[in-house]
């Protein structure tokens, strides 16, 4: 009923509103400095006020220059190398056993109904439980901390890799199959790029939680690394080192986020523009 | 019929598994894994009795309180900073941080401000927790959509009606995926508090049980925290089920596109 | 493009005012600029017009001409850079209690959280109206719009037009004294749109709200307005202010039969294109190369 729409845009010339360039400094990155600045104020002031006792909790000057010499000294690279290579070790572990079991739990529709009830019961179990038997098999090796790493953050790339390929399209698959695309090809360029994102973030959740296992275990157990450096500097009554160290497991999170984010929309803007050419 | 398929799904593989651990342990007595029947005779006896009552109930007491003043905190804090942009964009860079921090090194500086107490144990549990409920509520109450927004608006729906009726359900989901994150990691601590600077408690007993090798009840230790995560999961999918059933109904409408 | 004149009418840069008190909704040489990262867009220019009480009047105009942007400064959601908007002689600063806006992208202007029924009756509620006015306003509304089969379903459960239908209801039973929409009716299916347009009319007579319709379709806004506003494209004045002395009561094959419905639809359409070519009333030009800033 309706022929004349005015919707599309005719091909002459419209006046364009005018723009300005923005002169304005990017006012959140400012309140966002503003914001740690005065988070820093508040803490220098705390302790210098009284309000805590500064043996307790020193000022932000204090353990902040704890920090840079800690940054000169072979001892803390050390630690920081041994929780990174135990975090590392451990994430890649779980990875290549979560994405394996996953893709082939997944794809079967019984397998996955056979293991549903067993995979439900294990993965809320919290792995710091492990701790006492890691203790009595590995004692204070690395090995101890791997133990809680692997078994942590298999779970969140495990559940992941199993709600990707449960996403798979059919229609996309079955598309595949009159092609005459054979298994192993409609893994590859229909299950692997479905699950993809879902792969990514298990593994972005994964980074941060196998950060977190690794230094508890180093914490708890005593294993080698930052966690134990904590436990160490603690009741050595190196109060300004021990919050120096705090802030380094808190800027090693903020990297390892930083960097899996960046991996994630690498990763994702890639395996977009590939879905689109397999799908359509 | 199909009762019984479903039954035979959930029970076949932890059945096949428990005979397997069955018939690994009939030989020679193994030092680090006891038998099937062992470990029930140890779980009875450890956990059916006095030290549920001094043990596991004051833990998990800790554990709930600690746990829901997270939330509590996450999500009213969450709600003022996510509604005030500038506010939003002051603290996000130290939230960022704070949520970096792996929690479980809270425990020896909460230990040393606070003294080994409770207090402590429940301090160490919310300051390690709030943050994925934090941060969630604030992604979510940023992300409520313009148009939904204005529409409340012009229908007058201000102050408490637009939380209750607008930020609320529409951050919830968001706010769910913090909660989970926040009940695995308060379990955590829960544990580690108790390991790490503790007399009593769960985490404490257990790690006496390996201290002194009495193995079978090491492990059924585990097993109490084991089922205490399983039950906790199944708590938070029973009431998540339950308070965003519109939330799975809309994305599986969106997935059948 | 100066020269372009258009036969028979007077382009004036400003659309209908009327005296005094008269008028239920005045819009006064509006002007809207929106500060973005990439530098400042001139979404509206210079907009004045009056809708007197219980008028329908359609705004036509190309896409990205500024109309949502009109209808947000009118209903207070947003504050226009110039200008200013009355409603009953009082300057609008917030959204005001009687006007009820239906948006463009309905879909997303539901709570999908809340069945049918409870996203209608929400306002109302808020308002604190008793409950067995509340369920009576609700009735009618969902009623009027043919959804008293679905009350209980959840928005998302429901096809595009229907949710629009659904985005209707809410605003007619609303009761409000002014109803903006924006394009409506750009989703739905045309059987569904030609028995929504004679619902808003319907409506419109028997509530007498004052309404303002914002469509891109020139048949629509003929047929349904007794006055067509025909903004230019962007920066933003009044093309033209069209009154449509048709018959006031229309139906579907009769009305779009008549020869001065076709004489209308042909004038408003030729205005259209006009606005999409850049052409840009008398009047406005000079105010624009007055101020310095020729456009185009
Ligand atoms: N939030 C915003 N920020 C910056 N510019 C905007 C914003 N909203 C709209 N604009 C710009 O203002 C102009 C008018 O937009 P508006 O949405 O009002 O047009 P419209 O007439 O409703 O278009 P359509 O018919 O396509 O809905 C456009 O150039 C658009 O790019
Ligand atoms: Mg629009």
């Amino acid at each position: 009923m309706t022929q004349e729409a005015v919707t599309t845009n005719s091909a002459a010339p419209i006046p364009r509103a005018r723009k300005q360039p923005a002169k304005k400094l990017p006012s959140k990155q400012l309140l966002g400095i503003a914001g740690i600045i005065g988070f820093l104020l508040l803490w220098e002031l705390i302790p210098r006020v009284g309000i805590v006792e500064p043996r307790f909790l020193p000022p932000a000057s204090e353990v902040i220059a704890a920090l840079i010499t800690d940054f000169g000294l072979t001892a803390f690279w050390v630690a920081v190398g041994e929780t990174m290579l135990a975090w590392a070790i451990g994430l890649v572990m779980s990875i290549v056993l979560a994405v394996v079991l996953g893709f082939i739990i997944g794809s079967s529709m019984f397998l996955r109904k056979f293991t549903n009830s067993t995979v439900e019961f294990l993965r809320p179990i919290p792995s710091v439980a492990l701790i006492p038997l890691a203790v009595l098999l590995f004692g204070v090796k690395i090995e101890s901390t791997l133990m809680l790493v692997v078994y942590a953050s298999f779970w969140q790339v495990f559940i992941q890799v199993l709600y990707g390929v449960a996403d798979v399209d059919n229609v996309a698959m079955q598309t595949a199959k009159s092609y005459g695309l054979g298994a192993m090809a409609r893994v590859r360029h229909v299950v692997f790029p479905t699950a993809l994102p879902y792969l990514m973030t298990g593994i972005r959740l994964a980074a941060s939680v196998a950060l977190i296992l690794a230094i508890t275990a180093e914490l708890v157990i005593g294993s080698p690394g930052l966690g134990r450096e904590i436990a160490l500097a603690q009741s050595g009554g190196a109060i300004s080192g021990m919050y120096a160290l705090v802030l380094a497991t808190g800027l090693i999170g903020v990297v390892i986020n930083l960097v899996m984010r960046f991996i994630e929309r690498k990763t994702l803007s890639w395996h977009s523009s590939i879905r689109s050419e397999v799908i359509v | 019929m199909r009762f019984l398929k479903t039954l035979g799904y959930l029970l076949a593989l932890p059945l096949i598994l428990v005979a397997i651990w069955w018939a690994s342990t009939l030989g020679e007595t193994n030092f680090f894994v006891p038998t099937p029947a062992l470990l029930a005779e140890a779980f009875a006896e450890t956990w059916f009795g006095e030290r549920i009552f001094s043990d596991v109930l004051p833990s998990i007491g800790r554990l709930v309180v600690g746990v829901a003043s997270a939330i509590i905190i996450g999500i009213v804090a969450g709600l003022l900073i996510g509604s005030v942009k500038w506010l939003r964009d002051l603290t996000e860079p130290v939230l960022e941080f704070f949520r970096a921090i792996p929690p479980p090194v809270l425990v020896p500086v909460l230990m040393l401000l606070m003294g080994i107490t409770d207090g402590m144990k429940v301090a160490v549990i919310i300051s390690g927790c709030v943050w994925p409920v934090l941060l969630n509520t604030i992604e979510g109450v940023r992300a409520i959509d313009g148009v939904l927004s204005d529409s409340a608006h012009t229908y007058g729906i201000h102050g408490w009606a637009r939380i209750k009726y607008l930020v609320l359900p529409s951050a919830g989901p968001q706010i769910m995926a913090g909660i989970r994150q926040c009940l695995s990691i308060g379990l955590i601590l829960m544990v580690i508090s108790e390991m790490f600077a503790s007399s009593s408690g769960l985490g404490f007993t257990i790690v006496q049980f390996q201290r002194s090798f009495a193995i079978p009840e090491m492990w059924s230790g585990i097993v109490v925290l084991g089922l205490i995560g399983v039950a906790l999961s199944f708590i938070f999918q029973w009431t998540e089920r339950r308070v965003l059933r519109w939330y799975h109904g809309l994305r599986e409408v969106e997935n059948a596109v | 493009m100066q020269s372009e004149t258009t036969p028979g009418t007077t382009p004036a840069p400003a659309g209908k005012t009327l005296p005094g008190n008269e008028a239920m909704l005045s819009v006064r040489n509006l002007k809207k600029v929106y500060k973005t990262d990439g530098g400042d867009i001139e979404a509206v220019r210079n907009l004045t017009f009056d809708l007197k009480a219980g008028e329908l009047a359609c705004l036509v105009g190309p896409s990205g001409s500024g109309k949502t942007t009109l209808l947000k400064c009118i209903s207070g959601l947003m504050a226009p850079t110039e200008g200013e908007v009355l409603l009953n002689g009082t300057p609008v600063s917030g959204p005001p209690k009687k006007m009820a806006v239906v948006f463009q992208e309905y879909g997303r202007s539901l709570f999908p959280w809340m069945r049918v029924r409870e996203n209608v009756e929400l306002p109302l509620k808020n308002q604190g109206v008793p409950r067995a006015e509340r369920d009576k306003l609700v009735d009618d509304a969902l009623e009027a719009v043919g959804l008293s089969h679905v009350p209980q379903s959840y928005p998302w459960q429901l096809s595009g037009g229907m949710q629009q239908r659904v985005a209707i209801a809410r605003a007619v039973a609303y009761q409000p004294e002014v109803l903006l929409m924006d394009e409506p009716f750009a989703a739905v299916d045309a059987q569904t749109r030609a028995d929504l347009e004679d619902l808003i009319r319907t409506v419109w007579r028997k509530l007498g709200v004052t309404v303002l319709f914002v469509t891109h379709d020139i048949d629509e806004s003929v047929y349904l307005g007794e006055r067509v506003i025909i903004l230019s494209s962007s920066p933003t004045v009044i093309q033209e202010d069209l009154t449509i002395d048709l018959p006031d009561e229309r139906d579907q094959l009769n009305t779009r039969s008549l020869p001065r419905f076709t004489e209308l639809r042909h004038h408003v359409y030729e205005q259209i294109q006009l606005a999409k070519q850049g052409h840009r009333p008398a009047a406005a030009v000079q105010t624009d190369s007055s101020a310095g800033s020729g456009a185009a």
